[in-house]
């Protein structure tokens, strides 16, 4: 069996005194998508924001343990190259606000100070637009300021900025939670597109969309990783009991 | 009980009417001085009185020329110095809101910022003039660049700090190192904001004159030496207007008229320049 893409080891994530993820181990493989779910403060996010080592950019965040990408534990790597190597896509829609939508996909290469010549952009900026699908929508405005964009259009450009890079691993930190029902569908529609070439870890608050999406779903609750199974397993017979509480919605 | 429609409405009509007579109040002096010092000055300008230096007392004529590039000189030096140092301490402050070093240099921003003109002149004096025994051009820029500092601190401050932390994150999240992320995303997005601050300190310290008496002072003579004293506008309104001669205050009104539409100038072209280059978030 092929190595797991993303494998945490006893990891533990802190903000100051405050404990939010605790000693979670789970292994990830290859073109996966996996949706991590759970209530509020559950610390899904930050364990998401620790894989790429965003989690210590806040004040006071503090982490423990292991996150090996493909073997390579990342906090043994520098953090740049690991956010260089992993995409993200935010929960609100965040292109650059001083850039052209064609800047924007191709901005992890200008960001970066990369040569890369005309040709070579057109032909990210297009493969990226279209895996988003986004091309179509956007092809003749091309130049124009990726914020006149709707909010849905907005967020397929930010995935198309994250593929654009090549990662093998994208994460998504709920990506439609301040998307409209029509834009949210879209977005889903991607991630099962999506799936063929990258590895997809997608954080949401909503369970139809973790059933919807996910080839398996993790279940944090207070900061641990509870259970972590098939969804199909997991949404009809879940094994914990606090599993079960949070599908049948006893809590949320 | 019913509400009482008709009284509500009059008491609202009576309070809008009270804060639109003391905004056109307050607007009203301001309009008095600018007609007036238009209309005193605004005969004294002509091709003459832009391009020559000043007449000996008792001749006709003369002109400003010496002060204009002065204040021009006086001016940009200062604002090199002020406007990189300034950005850099802003994105600071805005960058590290709660380390000591920002508690205490935010403090002396605030009281840089409170320091009288007359006192930085002084400062300067015995900082600059004194040990180099000379007025110079040097020195007066050194007051004026103080004087700017605290503005384009504050100024750029306040703008990084309204921009949304998911841009910088944006940028993190792609691997792009920490000063490219600000070079390249955070100034970029609020430079509207960083430029109104920049020339919004510009335009306080061209009608400077208390920083500049004790420093460069003041000459007769076109120069580009910044060893040596350099008339400026505000220092030739304060030189002619103090004089007992009516052909020289009419200069100091001409003077006056000139500094005017400069400020106002820098202050449109600001806010054109602001519209068409803000970044909609």
């Amino acid at each position: 069996m092929e190595n797991p893409i993303v494998r945490a080891e006893n990891y533990n994530a802190y903000f100051g005194d405050n404990h939010v993820v605790k000693d979670v181990n789970i292994s990830i493989n290859r073109n996966e998508v996996i949706a991590v779910m759970g209530p509020s403060g559950c610390g899904k996010t930050t364990f998401l924001r620790g894989i790429n080592r965003m989690h210590e950019l806040i004040p006071g965040a503090t982490s423990k343990g292991k996150i090996l990408l493909d073997e390579q534990n990342v906090y043994d790597l520098n953090a740049i190259y690991v956010r260089y190597k992993i995409g993200m896509v935010f929960q609100r829609p965040n292109p650059f606000p001083n850039l052209s939508i064609y800047e924007n996909v191709v901005a992890g290469y200008m960001l970066n100070g990369l040569k890369v010549s005309k040709a070579d952009k057109d032909v990210i900026v297009e493969r990226s637009l279209t895996s988003a699908a986004l091309w179509n929508e956007v092809k003749d405005s091309l130049h124009k300021k990726g914020t006149f964009l709707s909010g849905g259009q907005q967020q397929r450009l930010c995935i198309a900025r994250a593929i654009a890079m090549q990662p093998e691993l994208i994460l998504f930190d709920e990506p439609t939670s301040a998307l409209d029902p029509i834009s949210t569908s879209s977005v889903e529609q991607l991630f099962h597109e999506l799936k063929a070439n990258y590895t997809l870890i997608i954080v949401t608050h909503n369970m139809q969309q973790a059933a919807r999406v996910s080839d398996r779903t993790a279940f944090f609750y207070m900061g641990e990783l509870v259970e972590f199974d098939d969804t199909k397993q997991m949404f009809t017979a879940p094994k914990d009991q606090r599993t079960q509480n949070y599908i049948t919605g006893r809590f949320s | 009980m019913e509400p009482r429609i008709g009284t509500r409405n009059a008491k609202s009509m009576f309070f809008k009417g009270i804060i639109v007579f003391f905004a056109f109040l307050i607007a009203l002096p301001l309009i008095i001085v600018l007609l007036y010092i238009v209309k005193q000055g605004i005969t004294q300008v002509n091709w003459t009185f832009l391009t020559h230096t000043p007449a000996p007392v008792g001749e006709k004529g003369g002109g400003i020329l010496n002060a204009l590039l002065g204040s021009f000189i006086l001016v940009m030096v200062a604002a090199v110095v002020a406007i990189p140092v300034g950005i850099a301490a802003g994105i600071y402050l805005s960058e590290n809101p709660n380390t000591k070093l920002s508690y205490w240099a935010g403090l002396c921003v605030d009281i840089l910022q409170a320091i009288p003109s007359i006192v930085v002149g002084i400062v300067v004096y015995f900082w600059l003039v004194k040990p180099l025994h000379t007025f110079s051009a040097l020195s007066g820029s050194a007051a004026l660049c103080l004087m700017m500092l605290p503005i384009v601190i504050r100024s750029t401050e306040q703008t990084l700090l309204l921009l949304p932390p998911s841009l910088k994150e944006a940028a993190l999240s792609l691997g792009v190192p920490y000063h490219r992320v600000m070079l390249k995303v955070i100034i970029p997005c609020g430079f509207a904001g960083i430029l109104s601050g920049i020339t919004l300190s510009i335009a306080r310290v061209i009608g400077e004159t208390a920083p500049l008496l004790f420093t460069a002072f003041g000459s007769p003579f076109i120069s580009a030496s910044l060893t040596k004293p350099m008339e400026s506008l505000p220092h030739v309104i304060f030189t002619y207007a103090t004089s007992p001669y009516d052909d020289w205050h009419d200069l100091a009104w001409g003077a006056s008229f000139i500094l005017l539409v400069f400020v106002l100038t820098l202050n449109i072209v600001t806010k054109l320049l602001t519209r068409k280059w803000k970044i909609q978030l």
